[in-house]
Protein backbone atom coordinates (compact mmCIF):
# COMPACT_ATOMS: atom_id res chain seq x y z
CA UNK A 1 0.00 0.00 0.00
CA UNK A 2 1.42 3.38 -0.87
CA UNK A 3 1.02 6.46 1.27
CA UNK A 4 -1.78 7.83 -0.89
CA UNK A 5 -3.96 4.75 -0.57
CA UNK A 6 -7.26 5.45 1.15
CA UNK A 7 -8.20 1.89 1.98
CA UNK A 8 -6.68 -1.09 3.69
CA UNK A 9 -5.82 -3.99 1.40
CA UNK A 10 -8.42 -6.66 0.70
CA UNK A 11 -6.43 -9.07 2.91
CA UNK A 12 -6.39 -6.58 5.79
CA UNK A 13 -10.09 -5.86 5.52
CA UNK A 14 -10.90 -9.58 5.34
CA UNK A 15 -8.78 -10.22 8.45
CA UNK A 16 -10.38 -7.29 10.29
CA UNK A 17 -13.96 -8.39 9.74
CA UNK A 18 -13.27 -12.09 10.20
CA UNK A 19 -11.54 -11.34 13.50
CA UNK A 20 -14.24 -8.88 14.53
CA UNK A 21 -16.76 -11.72 14.37
CA UNK A 22 -14.35 -14.14 16.04
CA UNK A 23 -13.37 -11.84 18.90
CA UNK A 24 -16.93 -10.77 19.66
CA UNK A 25 -17.98 -14.44 19.65
CA UNK A 26 -15.00 -15.19 21.91
CA UNK A 27 -15.94 -12.55 24.47
CA UNK A 28 -19.59 -13.62 24.53
CA UNK A 29 -18.64 -17.30 24.84
CA UNK A 30 -16.25 -16.44 27.65
CA UNK A 31 -18.66 -14.39 29.71
CA UNK A 32 -21.44 -16.88 28.98
CA UNK A 33 -19.56 -20.05 29.88
CA UNK A 34 -18.43 -18.80 33.30
CA UNK A 35 -22.04 -18.01 34.16
CA UNK A 36 -23.55 -21.44 33.56
CA UNK A 37 -23.44 -24.94 35.04
CA UNK A 38 -25.52 -26.40 32.20
CA UNK A 39 -24.16 -29.12 29.90
CA UNK A 40 -23.40 -26.41 27.30
CA UNK A 41 -20.56 -25.29 29.60
CA UNK A 42 -18.27 -27.98 28.19
CA UNK A 43 -18.73 -27.26 24.45
CA UNK A 44 -18.51 -23.52 25.18
CA UNK A 45 -15.23 -24.04 27.04
CA UNK A 46 -13.86 -26.14 24.20
CA UNK A 47 -14.95 -23.53 21.63
CA UNK A 48 -13.39 -20.77 23.75
CA UNK A 49 -10.01 -22.49 23.87
CA UNK A 50 -10.07 -23.41 20.18
CA UNK A 51 -11.23 -20.01 18.97
CA UNK A 52 -8.64 -18.36 21.21
CA UNK A 53 -5.81 -20.17 19.45
CA UNK A 54 -7.31 -19.36 16.03
CA UNK A 55 -7.49 -15.67 17.02
CA UNK A 56 -3.89 -15.76 18.25
CA UNK A 57 -2.69 -17.16 14.91
CA UNK A 58 -4.80 -14.68 12.91
CA UNK A 59 -3.58 -11.78 15.07
CA UNK A 60 0.05 -12.70 14.46
CA UNK A 61 -0.64 -12.98 10.73
CA UNK A 62 -2.44 -9.64 10.84
CA UNK A 63 0.44 -7.96 12.64
CA UNK A 64 2.85 -9.23 9.97
CA UNK A 65 0.53 -8.03 7.21
CA UNK A 66 0.33 -4.64 8.89
CA UNK A 67 4.12 -4.35 8.92
CA UNK A 68 4.24 -5.19 5.22
CA UNK A 69 1.32 -3.09 3.94
CA UNK A 70 1.00 -0.38 6.60
CA UNK A 71 -2.22 1.59 6.99
CA UNK A 72 -3.79 4.57 5.22
CA UNK A 73 -2.86 7.85 6.86
CA UNK A 74 -5.52 9.38 9.06
CA UNK A 75 -7.14 12.50 7.57
CA UNK A 76 -4.99 15.62 7.96
CA UNK A 77 -8.01 17.45 9.32
CA UNK A 78 -8.34 15.07 12.31
CA UNK A 79 -7.46 16.85 15.59
CA UNK A 80 -4.21 15.67 17.17
CA UNK A 81 -5.80 14.28 20.38
CA UNK A 82 -8.21 12.22 18.28
CA UNK A 83 -5.30 10.86 16.24
CA UNK A 84 -3.45 9.99 19.43
CA UNK A 85 -6.53 8.21 20.80
CA UNK A 86 -6.85 6.30 17.53
CA UNK A 87 -3.22 5.17 17.63
CA UNK A 88 -3.28 4.22 21.32
CA UNK A 89 -6.53 2.27 21.00
CA UNK A 90 -5.06 0.30 18.13
CA UNK A 91 -1.97 -0.58 20.12
CA UNK A 92 -4.34 -1.74 22.85
CA UNK A 93 -6.41 -3.84 20.45
CA UNK A 94 -3.34 -5.58 19.02
CA UNK A 95 -1.92 -6.18 22.51
CA UNK A 96 -5.19 -7.75 23.65
CA UNK A 97 -5.72 -9.83 20.49
CA UNK A 98 -2.32 -11.42 21.03
CA UNK A 99 -2.14 -11.20 24.82
CA UNK A 100 -5.53 -12.64 25.81
CA UNK A 101 -5.08 -16.07 24.16
CA UNK A 102 -1.56 -16.29 25.60
CA UNK A 103 -2.86 -15.35 29.06
CA UNK A 104 -5.57 -18.00 28.85
CA UNK A 105 -3.14 -20.67 27.68
CA UNK A 106 -0.62 -19.71 30.37
CA UNK A 107 -3.37 -19.65 33.02
CA UNK A 108 -4.41 -23.22 32.20
CA UNK A 109 -0.77 -24.30 32.20
CA UNK A 110 -0.09 -22.73 35.60
CA UNK A 111 -3.24 -24.44 36.87
CA UNK A 112 -1.88 -27.87 35.83
CA UNK A 113 -4.75 -28.31 33.37
CA UNK A 114 -4.30 -30.18 30.12
CA UNK A 115 -5.03 -27.78 27.21
CA UNK A 116 -7.29 -29.71 24.84
CA UNK A 117 -8.87 -28.07 21.80
CA UNK A 118 -11.66 -29.14 19.45
CA UNK A 119 -10.85 -32.43 17.79
CA UNK A 120 -8.70 -33.58 20.70
CA UNK A 121 -5.75 -31.35 19.71
CA UNK A 122 -3.51 -31.12 22.79
CA UNK A 123 -1.24 -28.13 23.32
CA UNK A 124 1.92 -28.23 25.41
CA UNK A 125 2.14 -26.36 28.71
CA UNK A 126 3.47 -22.82 28.52
CA UNK A 127 4.42 -22.73 32.21
CA UNK A 128 5.05 -25.14 35.07
CA UNK A 129 2.16 -25.50 37.56
CA UNK A 130 2.06 -22.69 40.15
CA UNK A 131 -1.02 -21.75 42.19
CA UNK A 132 -0.05 -18.12 42.79
CA UNK A 133 0.78 -17.57 39.15
CA UNK A 134 -2.49 -19.23 38.14
CA UNK A 135 -4.40 -16.78 40.31
CA UNK A 136 -2.58 -13.78 38.84
CA UNK A 137 -3.13 -14.95 35.26
CA UNK A 138 -6.78 -15.76 35.93
CA UNK A 139 -7.45 -12.30 37.33
CA UNK A 140 -5.63 -10.67 34.43
CA UNK A 141 -7.59 -12.78 31.91
CA UNK A 142 -10.92 -11.82 33.50
CA UNK A 143 -10.31 -8.10 33.93
CA UNK A 144 -8.63 -7.66 30.57
CA UNK A 145 -11.60 -9.41 28.94
CA UNK A 146 -13.89 -6.67 30.24
CA UNK A 147 -11.34 -4.04 29.19
CA UNK A 148 -11.19 -5.66 25.74
CA UNK A 149 -14.96 -5.53 25.36
CA UNK A 150 -15.00 -1.88 26.48
CA UNK A 151 -12.24 -1.04 23.98
CA UNK A 152 -14.18 -2.78 21.21
CA UNK A 153 -17.28 -0.74 22.06
CA UNK A 154 -15.16 2.42 21.92
CA UNK A 155 -13.71 1.28 18.58
CA UNK A 156 -17.21 0.58 17.26
CA UNK A 157 -18.48 3.97 18.43
CA UNK A 158 -15.48 5.72 16.89
CA UNK A 159 -15.95 3.88 13.60
CA UNK A 160 -19.60 4.89 13.44
CA UNK A 161 -18.67 8.44 14.46
CA UNK A 162 -16.30 8.60 11.48
CA UNK A 163 -18.90 7.04 9.18
CA UNK A 164 -21.93 9.06 10.17
CA UNK A 165 -20.73 12.36 11.56
CA UNK A 166 -17.19 13.19 10.52
CA UNK A 167 -17.65 11.46 7.15
CA UNK A 168 -13.90 11.68 6.62
CA UNK A 169 -13.28 8.32 4.92
CA UNK A 170 -11.75 6.64 7.98
CA UNK A 171 -14.63 4.15 8.25
CA UNK A 172 -14.57 3.54 4.49
CA UNK A 173 -10.87 2.65 4.72
CA UNK A 174 -11.82 -0.53 6.58
CA UNK A 175 -15.38 -1.03 5.27
CA UNK A 176 -15.89 -4.55 3.94
CA UNK A 177 -17.15 -3.28 0.57
CA UNK A 178 -16.48 0.01 -1.15
CA UNK A 179 -19.04 2.61 -0.18
CA UNK A 180 -20.90 4.77 -2.71
CA UNK A 181 -18.50 7.62 -2.01
CA UNK A 182 -15.42 5.59 -2.76
CA UNK A 183 -13.36 7.06 -5.58
CA UNK A 184 -15.90 9.69 -6.54
CA UNK A 185 -16.03 13.34 -5.85
CA UNK A 186 -18.54 14.30 -3.21
CA UNK A 187 -22.06 14.58 -4.48
CA UNK A 188 -24.06 17.83 -4.46
CA UNK B 1 -9.35 10.19 1.87
CA UNK B 2 -12.89 10.32 0.60
CA UNK B 3 -14.66 13.20 2.20
CA UNK B 4 -18.37 13.88 2.37
CA UNK B 5 -20.12 17.05 3.46
CA UNK B 6 -20.77 17.19 7.19
CA UNK B 7 -24.29 16.25 8.29
CA UNK B 8 -26.76 18.87 9.39
CA UNK B 9 -26.85 19.32 13.16
CA UNK B 10 -30.20 17.56 13.29
CA UNK B 11 -28.81 14.57 11.39
CA UNK B 12 -25.70 14.61 13.62
CA UNK B 13 -27.82 14.38 16.75
CA UNK B 14 -29.74 11.50 15.20
CA UNK B 15 -26.44 9.78 14.40
CA UNK B 16 -25.15 10.24 17.95
CA UNK B 17 -28.35 8.70 19.32
CA UNK B 18 -27.92 5.80 16.90
CA UNK B 19 -24.30 5.27 17.99
CA UNK B 20 -25.26 5.39 21.67
CA UNK B 21 -28.05 2.90 20.95
CA UNK B 22 -25.70 0.46 19.19
CA UNK B 23 -23.18 0.63 22.04
CA UNK B 24 -25.88 0.24 24.69
CA UNK B 25 -27.40 -2.74 22.87
CA UNK B 26 -24.02 -4.46 22.61
CA UNK B 27 -23.24 -3.83 26.27
CA UNK B 28 -26.71 -5.06 27.25
CA UNK B 29 -26.33 -8.26 25.23
CA UNK B 30 -22.97 -8.86 26.90
CA UNK B 31 -24.40 -8.29 30.37
CA UNK B 32 -27.31 -10.62 29.59
CA UNK B 33 -24.98 -13.36 28.32
CA UNK B 34 -22.87 -13.04 31.46
CA UNK B 35 -25.93 -13.52 33.66
CA UNK B 36 -25.62 -10.06 35.18
CA UNK B 37 -29.29 -9.41 34.41
CA UNK B 38 -30.47 -12.89 35.48
CA UNK B 39 -30.16 -13.27 39.26
CA UNK B 40 -32.15 -16.52 39.10
CA UNK B 41 -29.59 -18.24 36.83
CA UNK B 42 -27.63 -21.02 38.55
CA UNK B 43 -24.07 -19.83 38.00
CA UNK B 44 -20.84 -21.44 39.20
CA UNK B 45 -20.29 -18.64 41.78
CA UNK B 46 -23.81 -19.20 43.10
CA UNK B 47 -23.43 -22.99 43.30
CA UNK B 48 -19.99 -22.78 44.92
CA UNK B 49 -21.14 -20.03 47.27
CA UNK B 50 -23.98 -22.28 48.46
CA UNK B 51 -21.45 -24.89 49.63
CA UNK B 52 -20.02 -22.53 52.21
CA UNK B 53 -20.92 -23.10 55.86
CA UNK B 54 -22.72 -20.27 57.69
CA UNK B 55 -19.41 -18.79 58.85
CA UNK B 56 -18.11 -18.50 55.29
CA UNK B 57 -15.74 -20.66 53.27
CA UNK B 58 -12.32 -21.84 54.46
CA UNK B 59 -10.12 -19.50 52.43
CA UNK B 60 -7.42 -21.13 50.33
CA UNK B 61 -9.08 -24.56 50.49
CA UNK B 62 -11.30 -26.54 48.15
CA UNK B 63 -14.85 -25.30 48.56
CA UNK B 64 -16.08 -28.85 49.14
CA UNK B 65 -14.19 -32.01 50.07
CA UNK B 66 -11.84 -29.57 51.82
CA UNK B 67 -10.25 -32.08 54.21
CA UNK B 68 -7.92 -34.46 52.46
CA UNK B 69 -4.53 -36.05 52.08
CA UNK B 70 -2.41 -36.67 48.98
CA UNK B 71 -1.06 -39.91 47.62
CA UNK B 72 0.94 -41.19 44.68
CA UNK B 73 1.10 -44.61 43.16
CA UNK B 74 0.20 -46.33 39.94
CA UNK B 75 -2.64 -47.79 37.96
CA UNK B 76 -1.76 -51.30 36.85
CA UNK B 77 -3.90 -51.86 33.79
CA UNK B 78 -4.55 -55.48 32.89
CA UNK B 79 -5.67 -54.66 29.33
CA UNK B 80 -9.27 -55.84 29.82
CA UNK B 81 -10.66 -52.28 29.72
CA UNK B 82 -9.56 -52.00 26.09
CA UNK B 83 -12.72 -53.95 25.22
CA UNK B 84 -14.67 -50.82 26.15
CA UNK B 85 -12.32 -47.89 25.49
CA UNK B 86 -9.37 -47.20 23.25
CA UNK B 87 -7.89 -44.89 25.92
CA UNK B 88 -4.19 -45.60 26.44
CA UNK B 89 -4.87 -46.08 30.16
CA UNK B 90 -6.67 -49.36 29.36
CA UNK B 91 -3.77 -50.83 27.41
CA UNK B 92 -1.84 -53.27 29.59
CA UNK B 93 0.80 -51.41 31.57
CA UNK B 94 1.62 -49.34 34.64
CA UNK B 95 0.67 -45.67 34.66
CA UNK B 96 1.56 -43.04 37.28
CA UNK B 97 -1.14 -41.77 39.62
CA UNK B 98 -1.61 -38.71 41.82
CA UNK B 99 -4.64 -38.70 44.07
CA UNK B 100 -6.32 -37.45 47.17
CA UNK B 101 -8.43 -39.14 49.84
CA UNK B 102 -10.94 -36.64 51.17
CA UNK B 103 -14.05 -35.95 53.20
CA UNK B 104 -17.17 -34.34 51.72
CA UNK B 105 -17.15 -31.22 53.85
CA UNK B 106 -16.34 -27.55 53.25
CA UNK B 107 -14.44 -27.53 56.59
CA UNK B 108 -10.79 -28.68 56.35
CA UNK B 109 -10.79 -29.28 60.11
CA UNK B 110 -14.05 -31.21 60.42
CA UNK B 111 -13.82 -34.25 62.73
CA UNK B 112 -13.89 -37.41 60.60
CA UNK B 113 -17.00 -38.87 62.21
CA UNK B 114 -19.06 -35.77 61.39
CA UNK B 115 -18.67 -36.37 57.66
CA UNK B 116 -20.84 -38.93 55.94
CA UNK B 117 -19.41 -38.85 52.43
CA UNK B 118 -15.81 -39.74 51.59
CA UNK B 119 -14.12 -39.09 48.28
CA UNK B 120 -11.24 -40.08 46.07
CA UNK B 121 -9.67 -37.62 43.62
CA UNK B 122 -7.56 -39.36 41.00
CA UNK B 123 -5.32 -38.46 38.10
CA UNK B 124 -3.92 -41.21 35.91
CA UNK B 125 -1.45 -40.19 33.19
CA UNK B 126 -1.10 -42.49 30.20
CA UNK B 127 0.30 -41.75 26.77
CA UNK B 128 0.65 -38.04 27.58
CA UNK B 129 -3.07 -37.75 28.38
CA UNK B 130 -4.56 -37.33 31.83
CA UNK B 131 -7.71 -38.92 33.17
CA UNK B 132 -9.00 -37.06 36.19
CA UNK B 133 -11.89 -38.23 38.30
CA UNK B 134 -13.47 -37.40 41.63
CA UNK B 135 -15.47 -40.23 43.15
CA UNK B 136 -17.40 -40.76 46.37
CA UNK B 137 -18.34 -43.73 48.52
CA UNK B 138 -22.18 -43.68 48.41
CA UNK B 139 -23.61 -46.07 45.79
CA UNK B 140 -25.78 -43.29 44.27
CA UNK B 141 -25.90 -39.51 44.30
CA UNK B 142 -28.35 -37.70 46.64
CA UNK B 143 -30.16 -35.86 43.83
CA UNK B 144 -30.94 -36.23 40.15
CA UNK B 145 -29.93 -32.83 38.74
CA UNK B 146 -27.52 -29.97 39.45
CA UNK B 147 -30.49 -27.69 40.14
CA UNK B 148 -31.70 -30.16 42.78
CA UNK B 149 -28.22 -30.23 44.31
CA UNK B 150 -28.34 -26.44 44.65
CA UNK B 151 -31.84 -26.69 46.17
CA UNK B 152 -30.46 -29.26 48.66
CA UNK B 153 -27.67 -26.91 49.70
CA UNK B 154 -30.12 -24.04 50.06
CA UNK B 155 -32.53 -26.14 52.12
CA UNK B 156 -29.81 -27.52 54.38
CA UNK B 157 -28.60 -23.99 55.19
CA UNK B 158 -32.07 -22.51 55.48
CA UNK B 159 -33.32 -21.03 58.73
CA UNK B 160 -36.82 -22.18 57.80
CA UNK B 161 -37.44 -25.34 59.90
CA UNK B 162 -39.59 -26.79 57.11
CA UNK B 163 -37.02 -26.21 54.37
CA UNK B 164 -35.66 -29.78 54.35
CA UNK B 165 -39.16 -31.24 54.54
CA UNK B 166 -40.14 -29.18 51.53
CA UNK B 167 -37.01 -30.23 49.68
CA UNK B 168 -37.56 -33.94 50.36
CA UNK B 169 -41.17 -33.69 49.26
CA UNK B 170 -40.04 -32.24 45.94
CA UNK B 171 -37.11 -34.64 45.48
CA UNK B 172 -38.17 -38.20 46.34
CA UNK B 173 -34.79 -39.60 45.20
CA UNK B 174 -33.22 -37.96 48.25
CA UNK B 175 -34.97 -40.45 50.56
CA UNK B 176 -32.92 -43.28 49.02
CA UNK B 177 -29.73 -41.42 49.82
CA UNK B 178 -30.91 -40.51 53.31
CA UNK B 179 -31.59 -44.21 53.88
CA UNK B 180 -28.02 -45.06 52.91
CA UNK B 181 -26.60 -42.20 55.01
CA UNK B 182 -28.54 -43.36 58.06
CA UNK B 183 -27.70 -47.03 57.84
CA UNK B 184 -24.37 -47.57 56.06
CA UNK B 185 -21.50 -48.30 58.45
CA UNK B 186 -18.41 -46.12 58.69
CA UNK B 187 -15.34 -47.99 57.47
CA UNK B 188 -12.34 -47.79 59.75
CA UNK B 189 -10.01 -46.84 56.87
CA UNK B 190 -10.01 -45.08 53.52
CA UNK B 191 -8.41 -48.31 52.31
CA UNK B 192 -11.71 -50.13 52.98
CA UNK B 193 -13.97 -47.75 51.09
CA UNK B 194 -15.31 -48.27 47.59
CA UNK B 195 -15.25 -45.12 45.48
CA UNK B 196 -17.83 -44.74 42.72
CA UNK B 197 -17.98 -42.51 39.64
CA UNK B 198 -21.81 -42.37 39.94
CA UNK B 199 -21.86 -40.34 36.72
CA UNK B 200 -22.01 -42.27 33.46
CA UNK B 201 -19.40 -41.63 30.77
CA UNK B 202 -19.22 -42.77 27.17
CA UNK B 203 -16.36 -45.14 26.42
CA UNK B 204 -15.39 -45.56 22.77
CA UNK B 205 -13.58 -48.72 21.78
CA UNK B 206 -11.05 -49.19 18.98
CA UNK B 207 -13.83 -50.22 16.58
CA UNK B 208 -15.69 -46.96 17.25
CA UNK B 209 -18.52 -48.48 19.28
CA UNK B 210 -19.59 -46.49 22.35
CA UNK B 211 -20.60 -47.90 25.74
CA UNK B 212 -22.18 -46.01 28.65
CA UNK B 213 -20.04 -46.84 31.66
CA UNK B 214 -19.99 -46.14 35.38
CA UNK B 215 -17.04 -47.31 37.42
CA UNK B 216 -15.98 -48.15 40.94
CA UNK B 217 -12.67 -48.57 42.70
CA UNK B 218 -13.38 -51.52 45.01
CA UNK B 219 -11.08 -51.97 48.01
CA UNK B 220 -8.92 -55.07 48.32
CA UNK B 221 -8.43 -54.42 52.04
CA UNK B 222 -10.61 -56.35 54.48
CA UNK B 223 -13.55 -54.11 55.49
CA UNK B 224 -13.98 -53.15 59.17
CA UNK B 225 -17.45 -51.62 59.31
CA UNK B 226 -18.06 -49.56 62.44
CA UNK B 227 -21.07 -47.89 63.97
CA UNK B 228 -20.93 -44.07 63.92
CA UNK B 229 -20.24 -44.06 67.69
CA UNK B 230 -17.41 -46.57 67.45
CA UNK B 231 -15.89 -44.74 64.52
CA UNK B 232 -16.04 -41.42 66.41
CA UNK B 233 -14.00 -42.98 69.23
CA UNK B 234 -11.05 -43.36 66.84
CA UNK B 235 -10.47 -39.61 66.91
CA UNK B 236 -11.11 -36.51 64.80
CA UNK B 237 -8.24 -37.10 62.33
CA UNK B 238 -8.11 -40.87 62.41
CA UNK B 239 -8.53 -41.44 58.67
CA UNK B 240 -5.48 -39.46 57.58
CA UNK B 241 -3.23 -40.85 60.31
CA UNK B 242 -4.44 -44.37 59.61
CA UNK B 243 -4.03 -44.32 55.83
CA UNK B 244 -0.56 -42.80 56.15
CA UNK B 245 0.52 -45.55 58.58
CA UNK B 246 -1.15 -48.28 56.61
CA UNK B 247 0.44 -47.26 53.31
CA UNK B 248 3.81 -46.82 55.00
CA UNK B 249 3.48 -50.49 56.00
CA UNK B 250 2.32 -51.81 52.64
CA UNK B 251 0.87 -50.45 49.36
CA UNK B 252 -2.94 -50.41 49.32
CA UNK B 253 -5.00 -51.61 46.38
CA UNK B 254 -8.37 -51.05 44.77
CA UNK B 255 -9.79 -52.91 41.75
CA UNK B 256 -11.21 -50.75 38.98
CA UNK B 257 -14.55 -52.23 37.92
CA UNK B 258 -16.20 -50.81 34.80
CA UNK B 259 -19.95 -51.41 34.63
CA UNK B 260 -21.70 -51.15 31.26
CA UNK B 261 -25.27 -49.90 30.94
CA UNK B 262 -27.92 -52.05 29.33
CA UNK B 263 -30.16 -50.25 26.84
CA UNK B 264 -32.68 -48.25 28.84
CA UNK B 265 -30.55 -47.88 31.96
CA UNK B 266 -30.65 -44.30 33.29
CA UNK B 267 -27.37 -42.71 32.20
CA UNK B 268 -28.49 -39.14 32.91
CA UNK B 269 -29.47 -39.63 36.55
CA UNK B 270 -26.74 -40.55 39.05
CA UNK B 271 -29.29 -40.84 41.86
CA UNK B 272 -30.47 -44.10 40.25
CA UNK B 273 -28.16 -47.09 40.59
CA UNK B 274 -28.20 -49.50 37.65
CA UNK B 275 -29.74 -52.89 38.35
CA UNK B 276 -27.50 -55.79 39.36
CA UNK B 277 -26.24 -58.15 36.70
CA UNK B 278 -24.87 -55.61 34.28
CA UNK B 279 -21.80 -56.53 32.25
CA UNK B 280 -18.73 -55.54 34.23
CA UNK B 281 -15.04 -55.52 33.41
CA UNK B 282 -12.17 -55.49 35.89
CA UNK B 283 -9.73 -53.17 34.16
CA UNK B 284 -6.85 -53.09 36.60
CA UNK B 285 -5.59 -52.17 40.04
CA UNK B 286 -5.00 -48.82 41.69
CA UNK B 287 -1.91 -49.12 43.87
CA UNK B 288 -1.35 -46.40 46.46
CA UNK B 289 2.23 -46.54 47.66
CA UNK B 290 2.98 -43.16 49.17
CA UNK B 291 0.83 -40.83 51.26
CA UNK B 292 1.80 -37.18 51.76
CA UNK B 293 0.27 -34.33 53.70
CA UNK B 294 -1.77 -32.02 51.49
CA UNK B 295 0.10 -28.87 52.56
CA UNK B 296 3.01 -29.54 50.25
CA UNK B 297 1.73 -32.68 48.60
CA UNK B 298 1.42 -33.29 44.87
CA UNK B 299 -2.40 -33.21 44.86
CA UNK B 300 -2.79 -29.79 46.44
CA UNK B 301 -2.84 -27.71 43.27
CA UNK B 302 -4.72 -30.21 41.13
CA UNK B 303 -8.34 -29.68 40.20
CA UNK B 304 -9.83 -33.20 39.97
CA UNK B 305 -12.26 -32.05 37.28
CA UNK B 306 -14.09 -35.17 36.06
CA UNK B 307 -14.38 -33.83 32.52
CA UNK B 308 -10.61 -33.90 31.94
CA UNK B 309 -10.65 -37.14 30.00
CA UNK B 310 -8.35 -39.02 27.63
CA UNK B 311 -9.34 -39.82 24.05
CA UNK B 312 -11.67 -42.81 24.30
CA UNK B 313 -13.70 -41.47 27.24
CA UNK B 314 -16.25 -38.65 26.94
CA UNK B 315 -19.11 -37.18 28.94
CA UNK B 316 -22.58 -38.69 28.46
CA UNK B 317 -26.05 -37.13 28.80
CA UNK B 318 -25.48 -37.03 32.57
CA UNK B 319 -25.67 -33.28 33.39
CA UNK B 320 -23.43 -33.50 36.46
CA UNK B 321 -19.92 -33.68 34.99
CA UNK B 322 -20.41 -30.33 33.19
CA UNK B 323 -21.86 -28.71 36.31
CA UNK B 324 -19.06 -30.14 38.43
CA UNK B 325 -16.44 -28.93 35.95
CA UNK B 326 -17.87 -25.40 36.04
CA UNK B 327 -18.09 -25.41 39.85
CA UNK B 328 -14.66 -27.03 40.39
CA UNK B 329 -13.07 -24.40 38.14
CA UNK B 330 -14.69 -21.68 40.23
CA UNK B 331 -13.47 -23.33 43.44
CA UNK B 332 -9.97 -23.70 41.98
CA UNK B 333 -9.87 -20.06 40.82
CA UNK B 334 -10.96 -18.87 44.25
CA UNK B 335 -8.62 -21.01 46.30
CA UNK B 336 -5.54 -20.34 44.18
CA UNK B 337 -6.33 -16.61 44.43
CA UNK B 338 -6.45 -17.09 48.21
CA UNK B 339 -3.11 -18.92 48.34
CA UNK B 340 -1.92 -16.52 51.05
CA UNK B 341 -4.65 -17.89 53.32
CA UNK B 342 -3.65 -21.50 52.78
CA UNK B 343 -1.66 -22.83 55.78
CA UNK B 344 1.56 -23.66 53.91
CA UNK B 345 3.59 -22.80 57.00
CA UNK B 346 1.20 -24.07 59.67
CA UNK B 347 2.42 -26.73 62.10
CA UNK B 348 2.02 -30.20 60.72
CA UNK B 349 -1.34 -31.83 61.35
CA UNK B 350 -1.41 -34.95 63.54
CA UNK B 351 -1.55 -37.04 60.38
CA UNK B 352 1.54 -35.47 58.88
CA UNK B 353 3.86 -36.96 61.51
CA UNK B 354 3.17 -40.41 60.22
CA UNK B 355 3.57 -39.63 56.52
CA UNK B 356 7.31 -40.15 56.74
CA UNK B 357 8.23 -43.02 54.49
CA UNK B 358 9.80 -46.11 55.99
Amino acid sequence: MNAQSTRFTVLQRALHWLMAVGILAMLFIGVGMVSTVMPKYLPLLEAHKTLGIVILLLALLRLAVRFVYGAPALPAAMPAPMKLAAHLSHYGLYALMIGMPLLGWAMLSAGAYPVVLYGGIRLPSLLPPNAGLHALLWQAHVWLAFAFFALILLHLAAGLFHALIRRDGVFESMAPIAGPREGTTPAE
Amino acid sequence: MAQSPPPTSRAAIGSLVLIAGVVAAAAGAFAYTGGFLSPERLTPPKLVGALAPPGGPALGHRRNHAKGICFTGSFQSNGQGAALSKAQVFAKGDYPVVGRFNLGTPDPNAPDATVRVRGLGLQITAGGQVWRAAMIDPPFFPVATPDAFYALLEASHSKDPDAMKGFIAGHPEFATFAGWAGSAPFMASYAQDAFNSLNAFLFTDAAGATHAVRWSYRPQAQPEPLSPADFAKLGPNHLETEIAERVAGAPQRWTLVLTVADPGDPTADPSKAWPEGRRSVEAGTLVVDKVEDERDGPCRDINFDPTLLPDGIAVSDDPFPAARSAAYARSYNLRTAEWKDYPYQAPASPAAGSTVQP
